[in-house]
């Protein structure tokens, strides 16, 4: 009631007289507020990101900073662009992103339609579902490097005590056929639950009239499911299935831990590319020009990510 | 968003019920085995630790934490029967496997330099984040909604992409490998998720409260500080922890800018050997240490989780 009395006080207080109440002009204090943060990200980001971009023209070697640069124009990005190994490292990047959002998504959505039905103590087991996805995937990760291990790994042991095959032989890390599993069952691991939440919110959004007159119509169990359920939570799916995309496509703690881009290169992923052009090989240059076209295909699904982030919170 | 769900009529059979619980829970328990073992391993002997098959049941021991927190020696058994008597526990486990203890590992400072960047740099981006947030909440800020995309989608890029000129940036500065640096750099990494989460916490403050407070005579700060603020608590409180995790877990920028004196624990607990290999009870030990204090921050986060990881999106 108070609230209200202001309120009426505020609207009824003449612009100017009003301006003078509020002391600090409020253009002035919205930039006071707000550009700390724009100047720290400029800082941290963007002049860097702008330094990459010229890098990325050059010949520069981190490693030999008092070399004559050279302007090569955009050799980089041609050299890149017919590079062998880069394709191969996209293929593993995108055989890597297909599987990860494929299983999360099939599984985080099964959980959370089977949460949904509220049974008893659906609570506290979704809290426990929850908890791989808050931890480190560096710590995490290297610590399924000793559950990988041949015959005294447990995850190892189970496969070869199911299987029956000789647990020596069950070599999830260095097996080429098998490496690049080993690090999406990690993965699925850790970030079904991410999925699974943002699933069973858009489940829980969905409005009981709607499966009511379905009912009504007579509607069968399958035909609400795919008529009703499915499209309606489509929104939050692809929001989760976006998100992971995004983290999953410049992936680099779990599999820098896990395998390091072995055996070989077969689990190299982008940014393990990235990593060891940049910090090992010190072609600074070069491996600027692949961190500027990751950057923009990252910025590119990022954008898409927004467009359906104010869809979801249009609901 | 509407929160509807119960859902009367069409409610599930208790059959289907059960059958969603036994299913959910069979899930929960097999994916909490890893944490689990993790738990177990570091209360192994290390000869226990990678026995065949894994042993579930074991005699259980702090070897694992002795070894997390020392350096030791190999000695011949005449040199180790010279000393006097073995001064702890510590001591003279390590004693019996024909070594003594050389001094204090790096796991502890590693892991203090984890506390002081996760905390500082947590501070400083809940600080900025508050202020653009009531910022881009409370006025019309000219291109709002592309600054707000541009601040979001720092938060996207790839970190390797951004640790090249970083590494450049800093060893120009003197900022490589140091606690500042890391601060600086987590608080802009932090920054964009503290401006979206807290703009959704104090979008849901209703203005009328800082207009009552303004007729009061209060100026638009004071309004701010007074009945702003106290109502963000929670919406605050949420962020800092979104904020802390993300600083408390993250590995690239830690591995690539910091190598000694500022090194956090992440990149550090893989790096911990013993005699022949990975100290897997070691690692055990400060990975358990390591990740006990985000159990605890997930229990009380659960109500928040959801919009954490949306960026403030899906509110529940």
């Amino acid at each position: 009631m108070l609230n209200r009395t202001a309120d009426n006080a505020a609207r009824a207080t003449p612009e100017p007289l009003a301006k003078k109440i509020r002391g600090i002009s409020d253009k002035g204090l919205a930039w006071l507020f707000i550009s700390p943060t724009i100047l720290l990200l400029l800082a941290i980001n963007i002049f860097p990101l702008f330094w990459a971009i010229y890098l990325s023209f050059t010949n520069f070697r981190a490693n030999r900073p008092n070399e004559v640069v050279k302007n090569l124009g955009l050799s980089n990005y041609q050299r890149i662009l017919g590079d062998q190994d880069i394709w191969i490292a996209m293929q593993t990047t995108a055989h890597f992103v297909f599987w990860t959002i494929l299983l999360q998504t099939v599984i985080g959505f099964t959980l959370a339609w089977l949460i949904d039905r509220k049974f008893r103590g659906h609570a506290f087991w979704t809290t426990i579902i929850l908890v791989p996805m808050m931890l480190s995937p560096a710590v995490v990760g290297n610590f399924w490097r000793f559950l990988y291990e041949p015959q005294i790994g447990l995850f190892s042991y189970v496969i070869s005590f199911v299987t029956g095959i000789p647990p020596t032989n069950v070599q999830m890390l260095s097996n080429v056929e098998l490496a690049p599993w080993a690090i999406i069952i990690v993965d699925t691991w850790m970030w079904t639950p991410y999925v699974m939440l943002i699933c069973l919110a858009g489940l829980r959004s969905i409005p009981e009239y709607i499966y009511e007159a379905a009912e009504v119509d007579r509607a069968s169990n399958w035909r609400q499911f795919w008529s009703i359920t499915l499209p309606m939570a489509l929104p939050f799916i692809m929001l989760a299935v976006l998100f992971r995309g995004i983290e999953n496509f410049k992936m680099f703690d779990m599999v820098n831990l896990l395998t390091g881009g072995g055996p070989g290169s077969t689990t190299e992923v982008a940014s393990i590319t990235l990593k060891r052009q940049a910090f090992e090989s010190w072609r600074t240059g070069y491996s600027s020009a692949f961190a500027i076209i990751l950057f923009v295909a990252v910025f590119g699904l990022a954008n898409i990510y927004v467009k359906a982030l104010n869809k979801v919170k249009q609901r | 968003m509407s929160l509807t769900t119960a859902h009367s009529v069409v409610a599930p059979s208790a059959n289907s019920k059960r059958i969603a619980g036994v299913i959910i829970v069979a899930y929960a328990l097999i994916s909490i085995v890893p944490l689990l073992w993790i738990f177990a391993t570091s209360f192994k002997t290390p000869p226990d630790s990678i026995a065949y098959p894994p042993k579930i049941v074991f005699q259980p021991s702090i070897e694992g934490y002795c070894n997390l927190f020392t350096t030791r020696t190999r000695q011949t058994p005449e040199y180790i029967n010279s000393l006097g008597p073995a001064t702890g526990f510590c001591d003279e486990t390590v004693r019996k496997r024909n070594m003594v203890i050389a001094g204090p590992s790096n796991f502890l400072p590693r892991f203090v330099n984890s506390l002081i960047i996760a905390f500082g740099s947590t501070f400083c981006a809940v600080f900025l984040g508050t202020l653009s947030a009531y910022g881009f909440s409370r006025f019309k800020v000219p291109l709002a909604d592309d600054l707000l995309f541009f601040i979001l989608s720092t938060r996207f890029m790839p970190p390797i992409a951004v640790a090249i000129p970083i590494y450049l940036m800093y060893r120009e500065l003197g900022l490589s490998d140091t606690a500042l640096g890391m601060i600086l750099l987590y608080t802009a990494v932090n920054v964009s998720l503290a401006v979206w989460l807290l703009k959704g916490f104090i979008d849901e403050i209703p203005r009328e409260y800082e207009e009552a407070a303004m007729i009061d005579g209060y100026t638009r700060l004071q309004a701010f500080w007074r009945t702003v603020l106290p109502q963000a608590t929670t919406g605050i409180a949420a962020t800092a922890i979104f904020c802390l995790i993300f600083a408390w877990n993250e590995y690239a920028f830690a591995a690539l800018l910091t190598s000694g004196t500022a090194q956090t624990a992440p990149p550090f607990i893989p790096t911990i050997i013993g005699e022949g290999g990975q100290d897997w009870p070691a690692v055990a030990a400060g990975t358990t240490i390591f990740l006990v204090p985000i159990l605890v921050f997930t229990i009380l986060l659960r109500k928040q989780l959801l919009r954490g990881i949306t960026f403030g999106a899906v509110r529940k």
